[in-house]
């Protein structure tokens, strides 16, 4: 199984296009696969027969590098591959490099507690892709002023197929390709939503939105105040934000720190599936412009959704992950992995973490962070974008401002590395916050 | 500068010529009055007057119907005054008064009327284009045949984002005419020193936008290039080109000591090509009003000028609390 794209783990064997016993030569198309992102065509890198196939067309999740088939030379028999069973090489993929947790099946988080819908909900595991676009495809359908613009959102469906089957239920007038001219079509976003529509601007990473951040700061955020509030930007600019796998210095920056400065834009940071839907069905009917910073990561894990109608989160309302009394962890987006990562290791040394997942950064909860501070007496914040100005130096402040007597310890803000992201493997994990480094930081605060 | 001089017998109506007419004293005399009034400190910051362009937004204005938009850049006041804001709000705005149109928290470069579907006021170089053609899309998606008029200069015309909503706007055919004020300066750069090709309007032909030029200084010449623009977009054919040639009397800003052109050049445009002037000449000559006529026009504009400053130094500042509204939604 080829990895055919930089966040790929595994893939579905949609269908092959040969036999056994068929002649391939190099470049033919022997099978399609579908990845997290797209259906491929996978051609033949070499010539010879089809010795054996492998893998079953139809098979989900076979993880990368699994042998899918065997080519023979002409004339090698093609018993000498009878006894050959699939097998996964033991190579560090670029996935299994950046976490255990995002090998093989999605990984299925138990969520401790759940403010936003009742207990004995029916729930359906759901993706995060499948949560944005479900929220933005139930949005489209209530609200005829919705629609969705970006770089391959209709016809590719979806740079990361977060649009999959969009075109198709809303057709072109709705769903719009766009040049790759950010710059150009996040401002024609903005007079669009000047104009009384609700624009949801995707970006393909949002990297490339530094193109549009005139728009996004100078047009979108602050109309609604030098109008004296007459008129402002209803709309959602949303895309993957932050460290993918391996796509180096320019497509991997973690903006959350620098969105979340600005008076006027909303911001939210989703890590679960239900929490991308509905922090999403709110974004598309807030009145402000909201950054929606998604990960790609964790587009493709899988979450319980519940099974409600028209299910909302409010802006503004952290999210206790788990409960604990030792520490509080601080987290949002992906960070959330690391600091329930850490927090499961942490209890196996008695130590018990309470993790709380902000998910809006603008407004940001931070009565959340102190009530749970002042039970803990402890702050450890984690996310991945680099330190200076971080997410976390602003909650430092805030917890030295308002909970400082209850403070047994500093608060630490475990980042990603002060460093622009390098290429390397080895290099790319090391830049990244990392789960030990949660719990170090932990045991620092806890003095253990 | 195309130097076609105004007819003396032209097919229109007195009452056309005189609101023309009035439209632009208004314009020009509202301007004036805002100069004294930054003279007295009592508006600060930057102010971009409009004297000398007039004959731009009267002539477009001509051209409009009820729900048309506009946008433009942060030298706006003669816009808002042509699309019927209120003289009192804007200047109330320019001393950043709670009567202003943004409650004292825009100021000059940034004032908007959503009634008058006037949608800014930017203070960022051509970031207004895109915005235009973004409020041209909102148009096209609802099905209705608004155009909207997106106002930029020849110093905006040579930013990257002009040309990718240049794209995007025949891509989708969408109603915006694209106006270039052509006033032959962006702040100090003469459009010679600034760009390689300078007719500018001809650039449209790269994205099969149709455009033309248009002497700014004739308020006729500018009604009919703006009607034809307008039949255009209307037709649902996309976007149009005006590149209205025009002159800016007055300094980029209050701020401007003008040492990039001599006085004589100036000089010789208000003499020769005055737009307010040129209109007066076909009224008297044409006799369509009397000096009388014009003298009484003339008096009343200056009691609106008077009071739209009155009000604006009477209204008082906007409240501390304002500091915190308008943020959100």
């Amino acid at each position: 199984m080829p990895a055919l794209s930089p966040t790929m783990e595994e893939g579905t064997l949609t269908k092959w296009l040969v036999k056994e016993g068929d002649t391939v030569t190099s470049g033919d198309i022997i099978a399609e696969i579908e990845t997290d992102k797209a259906t491929m065509e996978f051609e033949s890198v070499d010539e010879g027969i089809i010795g054996k196939i492998l893998i079953k067309e139809g098979t989900e999740a076979v993880k990368v590098n699994t042998v899918i088939a065997v080519i023979v030379e002409v004339g090698e028999k093609i018993d000498t591959v009878q006894s050959f069973s699939p097998i996964v090489e033991n190579v560090p993929t670029v996935q299994s490099t950046k976490s255990s947790a995002l090998n093989s099946k999605p990984a299925v988080h138990k969520i401790s507690q759940s403010p936003d819908y009742p207990e004995g909900t029916p729930v359906q595991k759901k993706t995060v892709r499948e949560a944005l676009r479900d929220g933005m495809s139930e949005e489209m359908r209530r609200d005829e002023s919705v629609f969705l613009m970006g770089e391959e959102v209709a016809e590719y469906q979806g740079a990361y197929k977060i649009s999959q089957g969009m075109l198709d239920e809303f057709g072109d007038k709705r769903i719009i390709d766009t040049p790759i001219t950010e710059h150009g079509f996040a401002g024609i976003g903005v007079g669009a939503a000047f104009g009384g529509l609700r624009p949801i601007v995707e970006f393909m990473t949002f990297n490339f939105a530094m193109q549009a951040m005139d728009h996004i700061i100078n047009s979108a955020a602050k109309t609604l105040y030098m109008s004296g509030g007459q008129m402002g930007a209803s709309m959602v600019f949303r895309g993957p934000n932050g460290a993918a796998a391996r796509v180096g210095a320019q497509h991997s920056q973690d903006y959350a720190a620098w969105f979340m400065q600005v008076p006027g834009l909303k911001v939210v940071m989703p890590y679960s599936a239900s929490d991308a839907k509905g922090l999403m069905k709110t974004a598309i009917r807030d009145d402000n412009p909201v950054i929606f910073l998604e990960n790609e990561i964790l587009y493709g894990q899988a979450f319980d959704v519940p099974e409600i109608d028209d299910f909302t989160i409010p802006f503004g309302k952290a999210r206790i992950w788990r409960e604990g009394s030792d520490v509080t962890i601080v987290s949002f987006g992906i960070g959330m992995k690391y600091a329930i990562e850490a927090a499961d290791k942490l209890l196996e040394d008695g130590i018990k973490a309470e993790v709380l997942d902000l998910r809006t950064l603008r407004p940001m909860d931070t009565p959340a962070i102190l009530q749970s501070v002042m039970k803990t007496n402890r702050c450890v914040t984690v996310e991945e974008g680099w330190p200076q100005g971080c997410v976390g130096n602003y909650i430092s402040s805030v917890v030295m401002q308002e909970a400082f007597d209850y403070l047994d310890a500093p608060v630490i803000n475990c980042t990603g590395k002060d460093v622009p992201m390098p290429y390397a493997a080895n290099l790319e994990k090391h830049a990244l916050i990392t789960t030990e480094e949660v719990i170090t930081a932990v045991k620092q605060v806890t003095y253990r | 500068m195309a130097a076609r001089k105004a007819k003396t017998k032209p097919n229109v109506s007195a009452e056309e010529l005189i609101t023309y007419y009035r439209d632009m004293l208004l314009i020009r005399r509202f301007e004036e009055k805002a100069g004294q009034l930054y003279g007295m400190g009592l508006i600060g910051g930057f102010c971009h007057l409009y004297i000398g362009q007039e004959a731009v937004v009267v002539g477009l204005e001509a051209a409009a119907k009820d729900g048309d938009k506009r946008v433009t850049s942060y030298r706006d006041h003669g816009h808002m005054l042509a699309c019927g804001m209120d003289p009192n709000g804007v200047m109330a705005e320019l001393t950043g008064r709670e009567g202003g149109y943004s409650k004292g928290k825009g100021g000059s470069m940034h004032m908007f009327s959503k009634e008058k579907d006037f949608y800014g006021g930017h203070g960022i170089v051509a970031a207004q284009v895109p915005i235009g053609a973004g409020l041209a899309f909102a148009d096209r998606y609802k099905g209705n045949d608004h155009v909207t008029f997106t106002y930029f200069g020849d110093g905006a015309a040579n930013q990257g984002q002009v040309y990718e909503a240049y794209n995007m706007a025949e891509l989708w055919m969408l109603p915006v005419i694209f106006v270039i004020e052509n006033n032959q300066y962006a702040m100090g750069t003469s459009t010679k020193r600034s760009t390689k090709s300078i007719s500018y309007w001809e650039r449209g032909a790269s994205y099969g936008i149709p455009g033309e030029e248009v002497d700014g200084m004739d308020v006729l010449a500018v009604k009919a290039a703006g009607q034809k623009a307008v039949d255009h977009c209307r037709a649902g054919k996309g976007p149009y080109i005006l590149e209205i040639k025009t002159y800016r009397y007055r300094g980029h800003s209050m701020s401007d000591p003008a040492k990039y052109r001599t006085r004589e050049e100036v000089q010789k445009m208000r003499d020769e090509r005055d737009p307010i002037e040129a209109v007066r000449s076909i009224l008297l000559t044409g006799k369509y009003a009397s000096e009388d006529d014009l003298k009484s026009i003339d008096k009343e504009i200056k009691e609106v000028v008077n009071a739209s400053a009155e009000f604006a130094k009477d209204s008082p500042e906007p409240a501390l609390g304002e500091l915190w509204t308008d943020i959100y939604a």
